[in-house]
Parts: structure tokens; C-alpha cells; sequence
């Protein structure tokens, strides 16, 4: 946190608070580096069409508005890997309550969200009550909503009505919809994070747990809140991806391994695995990179395989862009 | 000692005393995993209750235990390595091409695989140590990498199969063996690298090392501990023998892209359930070995239970959860 700074430079401060997250100079640098190769080697579109821009960032929303919540457990150093199958079964569970009728959406909107809820308090209460590690815990519970899901349904599952596709496909002027609510989420929680008494709570969790004990903060409390809040998030990119399908799949999470890449993105943004560090701009930045190598590869017409292993080059590198200069040994 | 007591020990309650320290001393999986065997045996006499189903047993779960051993040094360096179900997936996959449905070119094919598995635990020791890339993330990198290169190189689908001779690791049985009768080659192959792995982990410096390293990197660092040397050997040794695996893999299962599918979360899980602190500093060979046991009999179980393929994952996902609980809340108490 920022130390109190001669008094009067109140600008000084204020610029210092929003500094920007050193993962957005690699953003740039893989836009200017995409676009210039689309260039080159295909027809030029990325640097002049706009539409294609705002492409990017309409395919990061889902996997964006996840990754808001990871970075919320990972700072409290937890984590989500249940994640994936929390998308999946608000996918199937709304589009199933749906049935394409206008009438059933607020029904269908709060029994999703109250099972989010439900799953992050599990999460949250296997972690801090029974003491299973939360890896494990968060990968025995992604196991139990996937077999339940797969008990239950194998395909396509009802659909949702014309109208909650404004959601998906809404525009408002000329922005979509989607957009507006990933940023909403993003100051959310960038709002949590560094206003609120839980997000400095969160952030004394996640650095050291007994030390925020002796202090006098409920960490228990804490982490099943960020639990709690980061299922919620999944729960909202699973409505959005439902209503962009406009029928829910059992496979929507999975499929787009919203589990991992939701972890690498909050880690790419400068979010200490280890917990204690972080915040939700980085993130935002870290999703970006995901839109613009997607959109780059679209482009170009890359190898679905070659794909890949671009990508996973890419995670790496964009980790070491930083981690390199740090002084401290990873594990 | 001069008024007798109601409790002063006698020497019998007190080597009772002893015995049940004794038992207590014992980690939590081995009883788990011998009651989830028994319930089996129960259950299913003509298949559990012969050394021959015995032998099945083992010869099915012996992938697993060898993948589990090499995550366990990883986990007990207190780092993570995901790549290693990609790392199955990748050694069926090339080697189906490589073979070319030549018997001659097995040698050769598995002599190229480990050579992979050497350069990519490289990789990822490298990259943790000297880019200092948390190994989640190099090792998550790595995995995308490694999936992605396999298929890339066979086209997405797999070329031709996997000749008998390369499959006979995970699949052949030594016959007439005797008190065995049929003695698989995999059980063989997870001896050799379980005892490899219990005196490089147990019995030596580099063993020790690991531990200490997973229990506080900047103390073993002062004590002069070669913490990158160390921590490149841990990655090479577990991404080779994920490529064993993999090998004792495919000769049991076949050719299938998705062989390795989630492989790295068993092994992580079977090391857990085994008691291995996520995080380092704590780990056993043995343990981890019957970690992937405990694992494989619960899904065994499960199938005899006749339950289909979707519960057996929920299940598997509470049973996992309970037994980590378990032997999490009863080492805590410990301390």
C-alpha cells in the first residue's frame, strides 16, 4: 500500500494508486506484433477495422468475467479449479429452466445463482473448516458437479428466449452490452479489492493467514466470501455463454478450460499464486492477451494444434516477462 | 511409586501402550487403501480374492503409481508439474508414428520418447529456475505445448497402432511364476523405478535435499544447498518417468488421444491422498505409491458397484475430498 506522501501532491498520489500493471506493455506488444504479422500475411484487418477490435474484447468476456473472481481467491491464496463445470451447469441448468419463455428468466436467474452460491460455500467451507488443500478441494468438487452434470444431461438442453439474448448480442449504442458488463465486473472488483475492509482483509489473508488471525480479521470468513463471490462470477460468464449459445451444453466449460486459462490469465496480470498480491486491472490485461492471440490466430489462419503450443509458449513467456527481474525464487 | 494407582501402567498395558503408538505412526492411506481392497475382495471373491486378480490389480495401477512417484518429488520441491498427462498423451501418440507398425522400431521409439522426457522436464526446471516462472504456470505452459506438439505432429488423429512388442510393458505377464503365477512386466517396471525413486528420495543427499528445499528454499540456499541443480534434476526425473507411465499406459489401454486426459490432477490427487504436503517438505515414496493404489481401487470399486461413468466421477471427487480431509485433520493434530 501506498505510504502517505507529502501533503498537497494529492495528483501524485492519485497517479501512483492507478499505476498500470506492467502486463499491459506486453498487451501492446503482442497487438502491435499480431497486427503487424496479420499485415504481412493476411488481409491487414486488425489495424483497420475497428469492428475487429471490439471482436476481441466481446470474446474475452466470458473468460474475463471468471478470471475477476479467481483473482479474487487467488490473492486470499486459494484457489478455483471448479470453476469450469460452475459454467457448465449454469449453462444447462438455465437454458433447461428457460425453456425459451420470457416469464421463466428471473426463476431461471436465481436458481443458477443461488447454486453458485452454494458451490462457493462448499469450496470455501471444505477449505477453511475441514482443511483440505484447495486444490484438491475445488478439484474434488469441479469432479462431483461434472458427474452430476453428465448424470443428467448428454446434450442440448432447452433454450433460452429471444430476449435474454440481449445479453449476448445486445448493443448499447454502439458498444455491446457484453462489453459494459465485463467492465462493471472489473471495477467491481477492483472496487472490492482495494476500498473495501474486505479486499485489504483478503489481501492479509492471502500474505499470511496466521498473522490476519492475530489481528483480528475472520479469515475463515474472508476466503468462504471470495469463494463465494468467485463461483458467482462463474455463475454470470455461464449465463452469458448461454445466452451467446442460445441452448446450454454440458461442455461449455470444459471445452473453453475456463478452469486453467481463468488461473493463467490472473497470474499473467501479476497475481501472486502464492497469494497476498495482485489485483483485477492485471487480470483484465492478462484476458486481453488470451482475445488478441485468439483473434491474431483467426487471422492468419494458424494450425489448430500449432495453436496450442503457441499459446502455451506464449503463457510462459508472458510470466517471465516479469517473474525475470524479480528477486525472489519461484516454486 | 509407592501408592498404587488405579492407572499405574502395568507392563502389559504398558507394550499395548507401545503397540498403539506404533499403529498410530502409520500414515492414514495404508489402512484406507487395505479396507477399500478388502470391501473389493467382499465384494467380488473370484476376482480379488486370487493372487491372479491381485496381479490384474497392480498390473492396471501400476501407470498411475509410476506417474505419482515422479509428481511426488515435484510436489514435495513444493512446486507442480500439469504437463505430465500431457507428456502420456504425447508418448502413445508419437510413438504410434514413430513405430510405423514395425515391431523393430520399439527400441528406438522408446529410446526417443525418454529422450523427449529428458528435455521436457529440462524445460520446465529451467524455466522455473532461471526465468522464475511459478512451476503451475511454466508447467500449465508446458502442458499446452506438449498436447498441442503431439498433435500437431500426427495430424490430430493417431497414425497406425502400437506394435505388440511396445505394448507388452503394460500389457504381458511373466506365466508360471512361481507362488505369483502371472507376473506382470508393469509391476516389474514400477519396482525397478519405485525402488529407483525410494533410494534416490529416502537414501541420498539429493533426496534430503528435495525436502528441505519444499520446507524453506532461501535456509537450504544459505546451507549451501544447489537449489536450481536440484530442482532441474526433480523435473527432469519426473517428466521421465510420466513418459514410463505413459509407456506402461499405452501398452494397457491402446491408441487414444485422450489417454492422458486429466492424468496430471490423479497423480497430484494420488500423491495427496498418499499425505504429500502441497506446498513441499513432506513426501514418501511408498506412500505415494499406494496413494495411486488407493485411487485406482476406489475407481475399481466403483465399476464393480455397477454405478455408471458420471457418479463414479462424483463419487470419486467426495472420496477423494474425504480421504485428503481425513488424513489432513489427523497430521494436523499431530503438530
Amino acid at each position: 500500500m501506498t505510504t502517505a506522501t507529502a501533503s498537497g501532491n494529492e495528483f501524485r498520489r492519485i497517479l501512483r494508486t492507478i499505476h498500470i500493471p506492467p502486463v499491459f506493455y506486453f498487451l501492446i506488444l503482442v497487438f502491435l506484433a499480431g497486427g503487424l504479422l496479420d499485415r504481412a500475411f493476411a488481409d491487414g484487418q486488425i489495424f483497420s477495422n475497428p469492428a475487429i477490435m471490439l471482436n476481441i474484447i466481446v470474446r474475452s468476456v466470458a473468460l474475463g468475467i471468471v478470471a475477476v473472481g479467481q483473482s479474487l481467491v487467488i490473492t486470499g491464496a486459494s484457489i478455483d479449479l471448479s470453476v469450469a463445470y460452475t459454467i457448465s451447469i449454469t449453462a444447462v441448468m438455465s437454458s433447461y429452466l428457460m425453456q425459451g419463455k420470457t416469464e421463466n428468466v428471473p426463476m431461471a436467474i436465481l436458481v443458477v445463482f443461488s447454486i453458485g452460491a452454494f458451490i462457493g460455500l462448499v469450496n470455501g467451507l471444505t477449505v477453511t473448516k475441514l482443511h483440505v488443500n484447495p486444490f484438491i478441494a475445488t478439484l474434488g468438487t469441479s469432479l462431483i458437479i461434472k458427474g452430476i452434470i453428465n448424470a443428467t444431461f448428454s446434450n442440448y438442453t432447452g433454450s433460452v428466449p429471444e430476449s435474454f439474448e440481449y445479453f449476448g448480442y445486445g448493443t448499447l449504442g454502439p458498444i455491446p452490452v457484453s462489453i459494459l458488463i465485463l467492465f462493471l465486473i472489473v471495477l467491481a472488483g477492483w472496487f472490492l479489492l482495494a476500498r473495501t475492509k474486505f479486499g485489504f482483509h483478503l489481501y492479509g489473508v492471502g500474505g499470511n493467514s496466521e498473522v490476519a488471525r492475530l489481528s483480528g480479521v475472520r479469515t475463515d470468513r474472508v476466503l468462504i466470501g471470495a469463494h463465494i463471490l468467485c463461483s458467482m462470477t462463474a455463475i454470470l460468464a455461464g449465463l452469458f455463454l448461454v445466452s451467446q449459445m442460445r441452448s446450454g451444453a454440458p461442455w461449455v466449460g470444459p471445452n473453453g478450460v475456463y478452469d486453467l486459462n481463468s488461473i493463467a490469465t490472473a497470474v499473467i496480470g501479476g497475481t501472486a499464486l502464492a497469494g497476498g498480491k495482485g489485483g483485477v486491472f492485471g487480470t483484465l490485461g492478462g484476458v486481453l492477451i488470451f482475445g488478441v492471440l485468439e483473434t491474431v490466430f483467426n487471422q492468419l489462419g494458424v494450425n489448430p494444434y500449432l495453436k496450442t503450443v503457441l499459446q502455451g509458449a506464449i503463457i510462459i513467456l508472458a510470466v517471465a516477462s516479469y517473474t525475470i527481474r524479480s528477486k525472489k525464487d519461484a516454486a | 511409586m509407592t501408592t498404587s494407582t488405579i492407572s499405574s501402567p502395568s507392563g502389559f498395558s504398558r507394550s499395548l501402550h507401545s503397540i498403539w503408538e506404533g499403529i498410530k505412526k502409520i500414515p492414514p492411506v495404508y489402512p484406507v487403501f487395505f479396507i477399500i481392497f478388502i470391501v473389493l475382495g467382499l465384494l467380488s471373491p473370484n476376482k480379488y480374492q486370487s493372487m491372479n486378480g491381485a496381479m490384474t490389480f497392480l498390473r492396471t495401477a501400476a501407470p498411475l503409481a509410476v506417474i505419482a512417484t515422479g509428481e511426488m518429488m515435484v510436489l514435495a520441491l513444493g512446486g507442480f508439474d500439469l504437463s505430465v498427462g500431457a507428456i502420456v498423451t504425447f508418448v502413445v501418440l508419437v510413438s504410434s508414428k514413430l513405430l510405423a507398425n514395425d515391431p523393430a522400431n520399439a527400441l528406438p521409439a522408446i529410446l526417443i520418447m525418454l529422450g523427449f522426457g529428458v528435455l521436457i522436464g529440462l524445460v520446465n526446471g529451467l524455466v522455473v529456475s532461471y526465468l522464475r516462472v511459478p512451476s503451475f504456470i511454466a508447467t500449465l505452459g508446458m502442458m499446452l505445448l506438449v498436447r498441442g506438439g503431439a498433435l500437431y505432429w500426427v495430424g490430430g488423429a493417431p497414425q497406425g497402432y502400437l506394435t505388440e512388442n511396445w505394448r507388452a510393458f503394460g500389457r504381458s505377464y511373466f506365466e508360471n511364476v512361481p507362488l505369483f503365477g502371472r507376473f506382470p512386466y508393469a509391476l516389474i517396471v514400477l519396482l525397478v523405478f519405485g525402488t529407483l525413486a525410494y533410494f534416490l528420495f529416502h537414501r541420498t543427499h539429493y533426496g534430503r535435499q528435495i525436502l528441505s528445499i519444499g520446507d524453506n528454499v532461501r535456509a537450504s540456499q544459505l546451507s549451501g544447498v544447489r537449489v536450481r541443480l536440484v530442482r532441474i534434476i526433480t523435473f527432469v526425473l519426473c517428466s521421465v518417468f510420466a513418459v514410463i507411465g505413459g509407456i506402461l499406459l499405452g501398452g494397457f489401454g491402446g491408441v487414444n488421444v485422450t489417454i492422458g486426459e486429466g492424468m496430471e490432477m490423479q497423480a497430484i490427487a494420488a500423491c495427496v491422498v498418499g499425505g504429500v504436503l502441497l506446498g513441499g517438505g513432506r513426501g514418501s515414496v511408498p506412500n505415494a505409491i499406494f496413494g495411486a493404489f488407493t485411487l485406482q481401487a476406489i475407481v475399481n470399486l466403483l465399476n464393480l458397484l455397477g454405478l455408471p461413468k458420471p457418479y463414479t466421477d462424483a463419487v470419486q471427487g467426495l472420496i477423494i475430498i474425504a480421504a485428503v480431509a481425513y488424513v489432513g485433520l489427523s497430521t494436523q493434530k499431530k503438530r
